[in-house]
């Protein structure tokens, strides 16, 4: 079992990220659509990653809020890929707890009406779930 | 004829049929054919973005590998199936390590390296027969509908991957939509976010965004939305509640060559 | 055998912190022929050469190995010294243990290993060498400047003022480059044109200065000291001896659809034309792909219209052939292509780059200096400027280097719009302001301070086209918030690249260039303005992005460089060249077919092969055109090509000494 001093660099290798590359240019937080629901912006994640301090970014309402529309890889000028950086976060989360503080599988079928895509399900499950 | 490998998806299999069914006898109009793979899974719906998330990617390397033991390319319609299938594939051609991994749990059935050629089935239209070509069979020509093409996120980006179009500045449904005799509208917003899978927890989240999306279209003139994605369709069409409605890309296409779906596939389309 | 003495280097730390640099010298003394061995801290000072030149004469030392730093950084140092007392200084060898040892090698024994080798491979090498004697060869008094912007003409004329011939080749009609095309200058306010234009008279009517416009390299041959050059003058159409610049050809051309680069493209211009006004020589162009005359054969109006009968439309390209003694590369900069960041909008009419945003405010431009949105004619009430567009980007579509200049012109728009017009709000997206030159900061401190423009610390993600104003979404990184604004105006401070044709013209000159295409500096510290081709300088932003001041000093320095070239009578050749024993070639010109600067000939030879008397064809290596690449050495299939200096036994010597 890795400790916990070794997180930040279990999040690096999950995320695939090069948080060291980051210039602080601010582009992924200026092309993110979900930004004002984040508490920890994507610009952010880079300097929480950089000081270790994975449990916080675990706990952001960020990793709920991404929605994973790579805007922010797609124009960073540095390649640094801030998406993975939260969707790390993310994973370590539900893989830690198992079940998401975000929404169990038992919310689902109310959430549901006849139009519903499949996409829709499978995709909300394979993110909120383990 | 011309063959294709074809992956559906699930969602085609439903609530999305008409995006399935038009493109099928609209393949046979312009002179080639959809092969559904056997027993294929569920791609996932999002690309397993983790470094070390293997299992989850396996549903697609074995349609991958079906597709590569046909000996044809793999087409695909559903924007999320077509995201993720293009970018484990990417996987299995360029990462050393996730090739390995995919390949320990394949045994009997590997290995795959990634010789597959994943094909939209707009890119079909695109590369193998050609806009040109689309035009001269063209029946009913869209003349007068004003169009705007909505592409959404998971066709463009990361488009190093992806390689489908200019993930800024696209133009590949448009010239499409050209093509068929209809006046593309350009918007800003096309290539942005519906909300995505955000609808199923936050709906008035997802409501937001594909307003922007819709208020965007309509602002720069379009009088109805196509798409590939079918959550796309479904977040802008519960936002706009059918002021300006969304359809797929191949009910268009089947509009202007003049083919109706046929009868089993059509009763599909409740 | 010859008597070898060894001198170790500790370089301060540079070497001695990572070799044992006692050991080395231990070992060497272990060394064939090897009397005398030694360290010093810094063996290129004075102490560290009269060392040696003691040792010399002590010990009787007929060969000497140097064990430091890289051959290019003090080789001729050490060669001198041999010299002054009287060692040929061929017999003078440097083992390079700091850039291929020292400073690669963390592990103190491995290091130390390294040095070993390579001192006693410069020991197997000196036991072979020959005392060689370098040649002299003439120099031409007469430069070449290669690009007619700011750079060129100030090299141009500092040639030229201390009474040199200089000949500048210009590819666009006429000279003045970039800073023809800018209104004020950083950081005074200066106006550009009342600077430049003075400057391009005094080049047009300079006495040693001949303007070759409308021209181009079209092949480099020669070394330094003695280029030939043939320079490609494209035809004008217009006789430049008949015409007077009355402008009648121009004000009548019926052909005016040619977007005018001079004015980055916002305006047409004729068929028939002169970039701006002031432009240096007054003689206009036929753009024959724009000419309807050369189109479908009618029109000639302008022909019609010429008094002196200046027009000529059968004229053809012209190449003129000459010698120069040293080559000045100015060829400048270009910004870049915008269509891969389509997030900033760059197809929209009021989405400009920062070039084009210079022409809008100069009075000559394309509105008449008035400050309007090209689309709808409207003056803006928000002007949004953002920094960093393809700069400082790692990824494919973008440069990784700061573009170093956009972040003062950026005051200097934001600031001028300010002056003039109060009422307008500048607000400026940055990542970094860099502001390090002279009273740079306090320029860019002036735009905030006195003049109210926001600066905001973070970028823009995306920019949309509303038709009446634009919409941008970007972060404050400071304030932690996303914004959404309404702007009228956006101005793109975008990144800069070398011009397109100085790749061709350094593969010409056998110059090189770095990653991103611009040229390479011989070292970056001591020999900053000049190529590692001998005889080949640089100035301005060919060689980097560069402001004016930084240009203009670079190009005072290259001239300092080209004078001290031109003012010597002869220059002494390098003795490493190539040379053929005759025994051995049979004449089969595969040496001849890789030499690529032409130095190999054959000429029919009477020979005497024990005693056998025949004549025989043979290679001939023409000293002065070889530059001791040794490319005609491994190609020759016999053996007889050998490189002085360098020869097949030497380099076999070090290999084996490598491997013991």
């Amino acid at each position: 079992m890795l400790g916990r001093t070794d997180l930040p660099n279990r999040l690096r290798v999950i995320s695939g990220a090069k948080d060291k590359d980051c210039m602080k240019c601010g582009k992924c937080s200026a092309s993110c659509p979900s930004y004002e629901k984040m508490d920890i912006r994507p610009h952010q994640f880079v300097s929480y990653l950089q000081r270790g301090d994975v449990d916080a970014m675990m706990n952001s309402t960020t990793v709920w809020a991404c929605l994973c529309c790579y805007a922010c890889i797609e124009r960073c000028p540095r390649d640094v890929k801030p998406a993975q950086i939260i969707e790390a976060a993310r994973l370590m989360l539900i893989r830690r707890q198992g079940d998401t503080p975000y929404v169990s599988a038992d919310d689902i079928p109310e959430l549901l009406d006849p139009d519903t895509p499949q996409q829709l399900l499978v995709s909300a499950l394979r993110k909120y779930t383990k | 004829m011309v063959v294709y490998t074809y992956y559906p998806g699930c969602t085609l299999k439903t609530q999305a049929a008409r995006l399935d069914s038009y493109a099928r006898v609209s393949a046979r109009a312009l002179g080639f054919e959809l092969e559904e793979i056997d027993q294929w899974q569920c791609c996932g719906a999002v690309y397993p973005l983790g470094t070390d998330e293997v299992a989850a990617k396996l549903a697609c390397v074995r349609a991958l590998m079906a597709a590569r033991d046909s000996g044809r390319p793999l087409v695909t319609l559903c924007s999320a199936c077509h995201h993720v299938m293009k970018r484990v594939n990417h996987d299995m051609r360029m990462d050393k390590d996730m090739r390995a991994k995919v390949n320990n749990y394949l045994e009997d059935e590997g290995p795959y390296g990634g010789e597959t050629e994943v094909l939209h089935y707009l890119e079909v239209l695109h590369k193998h027969l050609g806009f040109a070509k689309l035009k001269e069979m063209v029946v009913n020509p869209l003349s007068g509908r004003k169009i705007g093409a909505y592409y959404g996120c998971m066709l463009l980006r990361p488009s190093a991957v992806m390689e489908f179009d200019d993930p800024e500045n696209p133009t590949l449904f448009e010239n499409f939509l050209k093509a068929l005799g209809a006046e593309q509208v350009v918007f800003p917003q096309r290539n942005e976010c519906c909300g995505g899978y955000i609808s199923l927890r936050e709906r008035e989240r997802s409501a937001e965004m594909a307003a922007k999306v819709a208020d965007s279209a309509a602002r720069h003139g379009a009088e109805e939305l196509i798409t590939a994605c079918p959550l796309c369709l479904y977040n802008v069409n519960k936002t706009s509640g059918g002021k300006l409605p969304v359809v797929y890309f191949t009910e268009l296409l089947a509009q202007a060559l003049g083919v109706e779906a046929e009868e089993e596939e059509a009763a599909h389309v409740g | 055998m010859k008597r070898v003495g060894v001198f170790v280097c500790h370089c301060g730390t540079n070497i001695a912190a990572a070799v044992d640099v006692g050991e080395v010298v231990d070992k060497a003394r272990l060394e064939r022929g090897v009397v005398f061995s030694a360290e010093y801290p810094y063996m290129c000072s004075e102490a560290g050469q009269t060392m040696i030149a003691n040792a010399v004469k002590e010990h009787n030392l007929t060969g000497v190995v140097v064990s430091a730093c890289s051959p290019r950084m003090h080789e001729v140092t050490f060669r001198k010294a041999a010299a002054k007392i009287g060692l040929n200084p061929y017999m003078l060898e440097m083992a390079n243990i700091r850039e291929q040892c020292s400073w690669i090698h963390k592990d103190k024994d491995d290091a130390t290993k390294k040095a070993v080798s390579l001192t006693s491979a410069a020991v197997a090498k000196v036991h072979l060498n020959t005392p060689l004697f370098a040649g002299e060869s003439p120099v031409t008094k007469r430069a070449l400047v290669i690009g007619g912007g700011i750079a060129g003409i100030s090299v141009a004329l500092d040639v030229a003022d201390a009474g040199y011939d200089v000949d500048i080749v210009e590819s666009t009609p006429g000279i003045g480059g970039r800073m023809a095309q800018l209104d004020k200058t950083f950081p005074t306010l200066d106006c550009s044109a009342c600077i430049l234009t003075p400057k391009m008279v005094d080049a047009a009517t300079h006495d040693n200065i001949t303007l070759h416009t409308y021209s181009e390299v079209e092949s480099v041959e020669g070394f330094v000291g003695d280029f030939t050059v043939t320079i490609r003058k494209k035809a004008r159409s217009v006789d430049m001896k008949k015409c007077t610049g009355c402008g009648a050809c121009y004000d009548k051309c019926p052909a005016k659809k040619a977007p005018s680069e001079f004015e980055e493209g916002l305006s047409n211009r004729k068929a028939i034309y002169i970039p701006f006004a002031q432009a240096v020589p007054n003689v206009p162009v036929i753009d024959r792909e724009q000419c309807i005359k050369f189109k479908t054969g009618k029109c000639g109006l302008c022909e019609t219209v010429c008094a002196p009968g200046a027009i000529d439309f059968e004229q053809q390209d012209e190449l003129v052939t000459q010698k120069y003694g040293a080559v000045i590369v100015a060829t400048g900069f270009r910004p870049i292509e915008l269509g891969k960041f389509g997030e900033y909008a760059p197809e929209s009419k009021d989405v400009l780059t920062s070039l084009e945003f210079e022409r809008i405010t100069n009075a000559a431009g394309p509105t008449k200096g008035a400050l309007v949105r090209l689309s709808d004619g409207r003056k803006p009430k928000s002007i949004t400027f953002i920094q960093c567009v393809g700069s400082r980007d790692t990824t494919p579509r973008g440069k990784a280097y700061c573009s170093k200049i956009c972040c003062m012109y950026t005051a200097k728009h934001a600031m001028l719009v300010k002056d003039k017009y109060p009422d307008i709000d500048v607000n400026v997206y940055y990542i970094d302001v860099r502001s390090p030159g002279k009273n740079f900061d306090e320029f860019y401190r002036r735009a905030a301070e006195e003049y109210g423009v926001n600066y905001i610390k973070g970028q823009v993600g995306k920019v949309v086209d509303m038709g009446d104003h634009l919409v941008l979404q970007a972060a404050d990184m400071l304030d932690n918030r996303q914004i959404t604004a309404r702007t009228d105006m956006i101005v793109l401070a975008t990144a800069i690249e070398p011009l397109k044709s100085t790749k061709p013209i350094a593969s010409m000159l056998t110059a090189s260039i770095d990653t991103n295409g611009f040229m390479t500096e011989a070292h970056p510290k001591l020999k900053p303005v000049e190529s590692p081709t001998a005889g080949v300088f640089l100035a301005g932003a060919c060689h980097g992005p560069k402001d004016i001041p930084e240009t203009v000093a670079q190009a005072g320095a290259a001239a300092a460089k080209v004078l001290g070239l031109l003012s010597k009578s002869k220059l002494t050749t390098n003795p490493c060249v190539a040379a053929a024993d005759e025994l051995a070639c049979n004449g089969c010109s595969a040496c001849e077919s890789v030499c690529p600067y032409g130095a190999i000939g054959y000429e029919d030879r009477q020979i005497n092969d024990h005693g056998v008397r025949g004549n025989q064809r043979l290679a001939a290596v023409n000293t002065a055109l070889c530059q001791g690449c040794g490319a005609c050495a491994v190609t020759c299939p016999s053996g007889a090509m050998d490189l002085l200096g360098f020869s097949n036994r030497q380099i076999l010597a070090e290999v084996d000494a490598l491997c013991r």
